[in-house]
């Protein structure tokens, strides 16, 4: 199990080839690679500046990891997350799983994104032509998580 | 009972602080309690933690909600919904 949250950025060659290294039992690897775009809501963004929750973080990334492994035994993962001050075309966020074969591998891939956006205490603030603001959870990244059967209230108010 | 706050992203912003300790008077057990006495000290405070208002919580750096009992030295923080990946 593997989590590094960092300002600089990864290589994804590099990064996959440790996670599977010394590992013949592994037939499959699926990664996520998140990026920057240069357009939010309409307006261009500038940059982007990534803010985290040091200590609760790397805790809940550790948490969706295991709970990514009892959903699908076997399956090993990798979460890389920058934080700081990032840039349009700039990676964000790496998610790497491997399996013994594709299904499981896609799948997990696929849940740790869908809980990570909804559970890990990072924040995105874009500056755009019209100033600064800090960017709004999305209502269908709840619906994302619910898929798996697993309730989030993060955009809900309470 | 002395306990640590923590505040992040626009609740840090609006709040003008990002942590302090406080000691908090008797009665007040839980994390929602905490949030409600913080809200009396009135302006951006009633605010930004007002009810009805996404905000998540966090007690001992895990993601909690309004009922989850605080104990000495526990860490609560308040932030918006999250927006990683």
């Amino acid at each position: 199990m593997t989590v590094r949250v960092q300002t600089e950025d990864f290589d994804l060659t590099t990064e996959v080839a440790a996670l599977r290294a010394q590992n013949p039992k592994v037939g499959a690897v699926a990664c996520f690679v998140g990026t920057v775009r240069d357009i939010n809501e309409g307006e261009a963004v500038e940059t982007m500046e990534l803010e985290h929750y040091p200590g609760m973080t790397e805790k809940s990334l550790e948490a969706i990891i295991a709970a990514a492994r009892e959903r699908w035994p076997g399956t090993e993962v990798l979460i890389v997350h920058r934080v700081g001050k990032l840039m349009p075309l700039d990676q964000i966020v790496l998610v790497a799983t491997t399996s013994k074969h594709r299904a499981n591998a896609f799948a997990s891939c696929e849940f740790v994104m869908d809980y990570l956006k909804t559970q890990a205490p990072f924040w995105k603030k874009e500056k755009t032509e019209t100033g600064e603001r800090w960017v709004d959870a999305r209502v269908t990244d709840d619906e994302a998580l619910a898929r798996w059967g697993l309730e989030s209230m993060n955009s809900k108010k309470n | 009972m002395k306990i640590q706050l923590k505040y992040f992203a626009s609740v840090r912003e609006a709040l003008g602080r990002s942590d302090e300790s406080v000691d908090v008077p008797e009665g007040i057990a839980t994390v929602g309690d905490v949030r409600a006495w913080l809200r009396v000290r009135g302006g951006v405070w009633a605010e930004t933690l007002a009810e009805g208002r996404a905000l998540r919580m966090a007690c001992n750096h895990v993601m909690t909600d309004a009922g989850t009992r605080i104990t000495d030295g526990c860490e609560v923080a308040f932030f918006p919904p999250v927006t990683g990946g």
